[in-house]
């Protein structure tokens, strides 16, 4: 039900949140946790997620009711056992939205009137644990939550304004400096009061004490930035995942579609065309299934034979080959084999040369592969960008699973390219 | 060349009697075919008889194969017979086989007629003729997957001779062997000898099994 939090408006939520006190219609679910921003469960993204407003406060909050008397363990406990699971791994809704000072104040205010109460009701570890950490966290939040667009560029223009503010420059307007300073004050006056508020019980271990609450600021400082920077990075790695399985889609189409609709736009003969045409759906439509070994072969031997005749059979040229060695194909060691593949296609469309020989060495160190004609060569600098054979189905490819490509080429002495393979990464 | 002197005296032996007329039509400009055979028993007696320059050998023949031809006249009397092995067959204990005998090359029968009036020359002059494919199995056979052999010392390729056949292997003449690794073609010439020898020294017996479980693959 993540489209439930994806039409949520924020300013309907800036209120109290009395969603969390009272079961909502059972059309929507109560409360669903996050499938996609976690860190014990989901419950305080989801949580966050169905109030709109940045999950960091939720989790602050949670933990200051936690230090004011272990009310946001029970608290927690209850919320978690309430919500339910995502529903599937539905990409998630990036509704994330930008928490309002109007937000932040009310959280705080739920938060100081749940520990007033608490404390009156005689749940409390004792003023002198409870209040600092309150101080420390609103510090946090202070410096974390994210400000919003407004806010952001009310900041921009304001530190344009202050002739040489480094820390604006450093920040790039992300956080504003004036935000960190109240903030990182509001922490250390926390660890402040928290140590002198404690002094009297623990004399002997006043060091000790000194040095964790040290480590606890830093951490309520570095800790959600830390956070961010991880969140960010395996964003960016997922990204990178998705275009990498993009290109080897586009070099997986380039290498079967495209081939065959060039040898049907060469082709006289409507019986070879729709047999070319049935061939390639099967192909298509085999691959699409499951994504499969396109040579159905367990070795590099039996894989480099049954490339060679399919190149033979399509493009009318002879195929050399030489195998040297064995390996079992691995998802790396049959990109090999497609871009080797490719490189001999290219070799037979283009070079004019009646015959391709391919050399494949398998050692202990990686698998070398040679493709080489005697054909009219060309000018490796000279090949339009756009050109995708070499470049996405051999060079490209090769250099995805970790692997090289290298192309030695002059116009009348043949081309040669050369594919490496570290063991490593086959 | 030859042209100058007496022309290299040739022997065919081949099952088919229609790739001989092929073969003689292609080389008789060149050559003088002194005779032919189709099977094993044919073969030996003529060539015994006829002492030909260079025997050009099917690998498969009835009653026992190449081999058994090259074997039984190498071991009559080391003689300048030189034999040329020469087989539409790629598998690597065909032309181990016929190597092991004492053929001095190995071509398949797809090898252009130009080609082919090369590799005999060259097999004449004392000289071994390396298919590309017959480069990959010796490189194979030398890859030191071969347990202890009866002299390791001569079983082992020296990395020269490994650069060499990769090269061959990958489908460069010796000429262009010789440019690309700065080496004159004699000395290439003189490395594929060396490697000849060494596969024709070494055991017989691994590297027999070897090609038998070249077979099972």
């Amino acid at each position: 039900m993540s489209s439930t939090s994806a039409t949520h408006d924020p300013r309907g939520a800036t209120g109290a949140p009395d969603g969390t006190d009272a079961p909502g219609p059972r059309r929507y679910r109560f409360l669903v946790r996050s499938g996609r921003d976690r860190i014990l469960t989901g419950t305080a993204a989801g949580l966050a997620e169905t109030l709109g407003i940045d999950p960091l406060l939720i989790r602050l909050g949670f933990a200051v009711l936690t230090a004011a008397g272990g009310a946001g363990i029970v608290l927690y406990l209850v919320l978690w056992a309430l919500s339910t699971e995502p529903d599937t791994a539905s990409p998630a809704t990036l509704s994330r939205q930008r928490p309002r000072n109007r937000q932040i104040a009310a959280v705080a205010c739920i938060v100081a009137g749940s520990m007033l109460f608490l404390r009156g009701a005689g749940i409390w570890f004792g003023d002198a644990v409870a209040w600092p950490v309150a101080l420390a966290a609103a510090g946090s939040a202070l410096i974390w939550a994210r400000s919003d667009e407004g806010d952001r560029q009310r900041w921009a223009r304001i530190s344009e304004h202050l002739p040489g503010n480094p820390m604006a420059s450093v920040l790039g307007g992300r956080i504003s400096p004036l935000r960190v300073a109240a903030g990182a004050l509001l922490v250390a006056a926390g660890m402040g009061i928290f140590l002198v508020a404690n002094r009297a019980l623990a004399s002997t271990r006043t060091a000790v004490l000194v040095v964790l609450v040290t480590a606890a600021g830093l951490g309520l400082i570095l800790g959600p930035w830390i956070l961010r920077l991880v969140r960010d990075a395996g964003e960016e790695r997922r990204q990178r995942i998705r275009s990498e399985e993009r290109a080897e889609i586009a070099a997986h189409l380039h290498d079967s579609v495209l081939h065959t609709l060039a040898l049907i736009q060469r082709s006289d003969d409507p019986a070879d065309v729709s047999a070319l045409a049935r061939r390639q759906e099967r192909e298509l439509r085999a691959w699409l299934d499951h994504r499969p070994t396109p040579s159905d072969h367990q070795d590099l031997r039996g894989a480099v034979d049954a490339l060679a005749s399919r190149v033979e059979q399509l493009h009318h040229v002879t195929v050399d080959t030489v195998v040297v060695g064995d390996a079992a194909v691995s998802e790396h060691v049959e990109a090999l084999l497609l871009a080797c593949q490719e490189a001999a296609i290219n070799a037979a469309r283009h070079s004019g040369a009646p015959r391709v020989s391919i050399y494949v060495e398998a050692d202990p160190d990686g698998i070398t592969a040679y493709v080489r004609d005697e054909g009219a060569g060309f000018d490796v600098g000279a090949v339009p960008a756009d050109r995708r054979g070499i470049a996405q189905s051999v060079v490209g490819r090769m250099r995805r699973h970790g692997g090289t490509a290298t192309v030695t080429s002059k116009p009348g002495q043949g081309t040669e390219v050369h594919l490496e393979l570290p063991r490593a990464a086959s | 060349m030859r042209n100058a002197g007496p022309r290299t005296r040739l022997f065919l032996v081949d099952d088919h009697q229609l790739f001989r007329s092929g073969l003689r039509a292609e080389l008789e400009d060149e050559f003088e075919i002194v005779g032919e055979a189709g099977d094993v028993d044919q073969a030996v007696a003529g060539i015994a008889a006829l002492r030909p320059d260079v025997v050009l050998l099917d690998v498969h023949l009835p009653g026992g194969g190449g081999a058994t031809v090259a074997d039984a006249i190498v071991r009559r009397r080391a003689g300048a017979t030189r034999f040329l092995g020469i087989s539409v067959s790629d598998a690597p204990e065909d032309v181990i086989g016929v190597i092991r005998a004492g053929a001095h090359g190995y071509v398949t029968k797809s090898i252009s007629p130009a080609d082919l009036a090369d590799a005999i020359r060259r097999v004449h002059s004392g000289d071994a003729v390396f298919s590309p494919r017959l480069a990959g199995f010796v490189l194979d056979a030398f890859r030191g997957e071969l347990p202890t052999s009866i002299d390791p010392e001569m079983d082992q390729l020296t990395p020269r001779e490994r650069e060499v056949l990769r090269h061959i292997a990958r489908g460069f003449t010796y000429k262009e062997i010789g440019v690309r690794l700065n080496l004159s073609a004699k000395t290439v010439e003189t490395h594929v000898s060396s490697v000849l020898r060494k596969l024709q020294l070494s055991s017989r017996y691994e590297l027999t099994r070897w090609a038998m479980d070249r077979r099972m693959i």
